[in-house]
């Protein structure tokens, strides 16, 4: 696999407490780890965990309301699920797995041995696990939130009672730590560690959008931490920020939070669709059709995305001004999301188009997004936003954008990039099952909630009597729900299967355009034998093909120019070694939560546990010395940090 | 914090060494965009505070309560701190390690006094009847100065870090980049000391 030798750190004493460990492999050193691979496999299982749980709870809400008068869950129990359902999806499955891929293939994408902070980027996933297994532990300590995932204060403020919502609070704090920290990293590590030649305007659309969505995450993280901080003070400490009686306004709330949860939305949305951007051309055998075009829509869709967020309450009564402004910015920010969609068209004109599993998925993904956003241009003119809101239309609406679009898109990375990490393909006909399921179950489940919206079904409503003419198509719902769950039983056997009897990828099994595919599959530790020399867009591509008289590709003969051809190789490469203290500080933040919830003294414990984290970190040395004498540093080291 | 603690890695050559593709060292770029989060994080609580500015229901007042001239000399403060701390990084990066512990020294004794301000301000207001739950004004300017004042904290614990490291292992001007980046974080919170300064005591209700 790998053709250099990477430094195993030899052991010396370690500045804290603890042995430094040493091993790369088994299970102990998952918890060391600081790979960027192995950092984004630990997202993406951990994402998937959540996706399913998530997906149980909004099995559990379909049920209940698959005919009128259903009596499985009362109504506390149906806040709690669609509560945990929205914030599940959200912080816990579709966030993380933009940070696994992006994890796994931004530094391949762009030539780079490393993140730029691989201590940093452990704890980013660390806090990110610590801060969900702290929100589900609400279920066993006195009751899961029930505020919707949205959490409008005063009903959060004032009129849900237990801890619920504290465990909300501060489970997505902690959470947001870890945003905050992955996306500094994915920030330092894409404008400082590309490969040389490898200028912006050769980048890859999935890298772009992984960066453009880091300053996003950087600006939005910080917004709804206050809002969350005033929000806990409020319930805790007596504050009045959202309390009506001393003057206090609630929707300041709705200002904090939307600020975040607009740009959020394309945080969650702007991933998936790099990775089409990515899939598209390959399956076409075209390049990206206006690649600048698409790269600066989706910049100007993370500044425009600043600019939008009162669209989410124009029924709260911002008056005639603020309705007017927000409704036009709305208009124009479907302006880059539109760009980008006939470029994805115009990519796919002409091509040779192979409809392998990840094109399928992404061709589901551009169809989707297509009606998700033109429901969403509906909402955005405000006299029709008056009658949708707080209806099923809206559910219908973010739904076609976030599961029609954002999970299609992640699901056609997870078939495209899958034999990269793992050297299997996954099986072709089950993923093409999985897919066909998935797009007819989506359908069956979402399409008819326009219906039901526009028929006044209330969102966030745990039951309905009969005579309103809803049952047909909530029974339709239920069924296609239960659809989706079948597709995604069918994804994991896949997996299950292709890990038994998978059949062997080789390292380029797409005929793919970017470095990632220029490495042996899965990758060696160090990622690249030799730091790459990029000379173009899809550097990859052309070094396998020129072009003839009339622009069609035409082979290279190979001369060996690949980075993984035997021979050229360096004797020393340093990788970080693994480390403790990144999962040692992240383990004490949500004992921090639970001292603020329950008993002081803990807080004082967990305290101390993150300080002795923080400060045995910052003495261990990233790289372990070795015995022998450093070897003079080489041009491939830079920019290993 | 974790950020910045990080560069305090002994072994590790100088990031600035390194020749990155922005020209700029990866603690540096990772601490320039930490402080823009930042921006966003104080620029929340600061608007939380102008939009209830003038809306508490009842008193204390801020009119009441507030002694200018105390808090302006704790700014002052606050304000010289971020010299001692300008004159302890080039200290290092001229290799004279002895002065940058004075001046790191310095620069958190400054901090103490402002923090310890601070609290005499805190416990001053309480005995005049403004507590976090009295009003909105209350409730609005102790979690902004409050987080402030932990900001603060947080920096004198960082810095006295440094001193403490260099005591014991020594921090040669190829670690310098350690000290700049305390820096730059030391002086973010003193700029947001201004604005909070200004907006919060002097701007007339």
């Amino acid at each position: 696999m790998a053709t250099a030798t990477v430094t195993v750190p030899a052991s010396t004493p370690a500045a804290g407490a603890l042995r430094r460990p040493r091993s790369t492999t088994g299970i102990a050193s998952w918890f060391t780890t600081v790979d960027h691979k192995k950092i984004g496999l630990l997202y993406g299982m951990t994402a998937i965990l959540f996706f399913v749980i998530g997906g149980v709870e909004a099995l559990l809400i379909r049920l209940q309301l698959a005919a009128p008068g259903g009596n499985i869950l009362s109504a506390q129990e149906y806040n709690t699920l669609f509560t945990m359902h929205g914030t599940t999806m959200v912080f816990l499955v579709v966030m993380p797995t933009a940070a696994a891929v992006g994890n796994y293939f931004v530094p391949l994408q762009i030539g780079a041995r490393d993140v730029a902070f691989p201590r940093l980027n452990a704890y980013g996933y660390w806090a990110f696990l610590a801060g969900g297994l702290f929100l589900y532990s609400s279920f066993f300590l006195g009751g899961a939130p029930d505020g919707g995932w949205f959490g409008y204060a005063n009903l959060t403020s004032d009129y849900s009672f237990g801890t619920g919502i504290d465990f909300w609070i501060i489970g997505l704090i902690i959470t947001g730590i870890g945003s905050l920290t992955a996306s500094l990293n994915f920030i330092v590590t894409i404008l400082n560690m590309r490969a040389p030649g490898m200028t912006f305007m050769r980048m890859p659309v999935f890298t772009w959008m992984i960066l453009v969505i880091s300053f996003l995450l950087i600006g939005a993280i910080p917004v709804i931490t206050i809002g969350l901080i005033e929000l806990f003070f409020d319930r805790n400490f007596g504050t009045n920020f959202f309390n009506v009686v001393k003057g206090g306004d609630p929707i300041l709330w709705q200002h904090l939070f939307w600020l975040f949860g607009h740009p959020e939305v394309y945080i969650l949305i702007l991933p998936p669709m790099g990775i089409v951007s990515e899939v598209l051309p390959v399956f076409a055998r075209k390049p990206l059709f206006g690649y600048s075009f698409v790269v600066f829509s989706g910049v100007a869709i993370g500044f425009m995305g600043w600019g939008v967020w009162a669209h989410h309450m124009f029924s709260v009564g911002l008056g005639p001004a603020a309705v007017t402004g927000f409704t036009l910015s709305t208009m124009f920010i479907a302006v880059p999301t539109g760009v980008k969609i006939f470029n994805w068209m115009g990519t796919l004109w002409g091509g040779s188009i192979r409809f392998k599993t990840p094109m399928l998925f992404a061709i589901g993904f551009v169809a989707m997004f297509i009606i998700g956003g033109l429901s969403g241009v509906t909402h955005g003119v405000s006299p029709a936003d008056r009658q949708q809101t707080d209806t099923y239309y809206v559910v219908a609406h973010f739904h076609y954008v976030l599961f029609g679009g954002a999970m299609f898109g992640i699901f056609s990375g997870v078939y495209y990039w899958f034999p990269k990490m793992f050297g299997k393909l996954l099986h072709e006909g089950l993923g093409k099952l999985h897919f066909w399921l998935m797009f007819v179950g989506f359908n069956l489940t979402f399409g008819p909630m326009h219906v039901l919206g526009l028929q006044g079904q209330p969102r966030r409503t745990y039951t309905y009597p009969e005579g309103m003419g809803w049952d047909f198509w909530n029974l339709i719902s239920t069924i296609g729900s239960f659809t989706i769950a079948l597709s995604i039983a069918v994804f994991l056997y896949n997996i299950f299967r292709t890990a038994r009897k998978g059949e062997m990828a080789s390292d380029d099994p797409w005929d793919a355009r970017t470095l990632e595919w220029s490495i042996s599959s899965p990758p060696p530790p160090h990622n690249f034998d030799r730091v790459p020399m990029v000379e173009a867009r899809d550097d990859f591509w052309h070094q396998k093909y020129g072009e003839d008289n009339e622009g069609r590709p035409v082979a290279r003969v190979r001369g060996g120019s690949n980075g993984d051809a035997p021979g050229g190789h360096d004797e020393h490469i340093h990788m970080p070694s693994p480390s403790y203290w990144p999962l040692v500080s992240a383990l004490g933040l949500p004992f921090i939560g639970y001292g603020l919830i329950f008993h002081w003294g803990w807080l004082v414990l967990a305290g101390l546990l993150v300080a002795w984290g923080i400060f045995a970190w910052a003495m261990e040395p990233d790289v372990e010395p070795e015995s022998e004498p450093e070897p003079e540093l080489e041009p491939e080291l830079e920019g290993v940090e | 914090m974790a950020v910045a603690t990080h560069t305090l890695a002994p072994d590790v050559e100088d990031t600035t060494s390194h020749v990155t593709a922005t020209g700029i060292s990866n603690v540096k770029l990772a601490m320039w965009a930490f402080l823009g989060s930042e921006c966003l994080f104080f620029g929340a609580l600061i608007s939380t505070y102008l939009l209830y500015r003038g809306r508490s229901a009842e008193g204390p007042l801020p009119s009441d309560v507030y002694d200018i001239p105390f808090t302006s000399v704790s700014s002052f403060v606050l304000l010289m701190s971020s010299l001692a701390m300008v004159l302890a990084v080039a200290a290092i990066y001229r290799g004279d390690e002895r002065r940058m512990r004075i001046w790191l020294t310095t620069t958190a004794l400054l901090g103490m006094v402002f923090v310890g301000g601070q609290v005499f301000e805190f416990t001053e207001f309480v005995r005049q009847g403004l507590k976090l739950d009295t009003n909105l004004f209350g409730s609005s300017f102790f979690v902004l100065t409050g987080f402030h004042g932990a900001h603060v904290t947080a920096g004198v614990l960082w810095l006295l870090s440094l001193v403490g490291y260099s005591l014991r292992r020594g921090i040669g001007p190829e670690k310098a980049i350690a000290v700049d980046v305390a820096g730059l974080y030391w002086h973010f919170v003193d700029v947001v000391w201004i604005v909070i300064f200004t907006v919060v005591y002097l701007v007339p209700q």
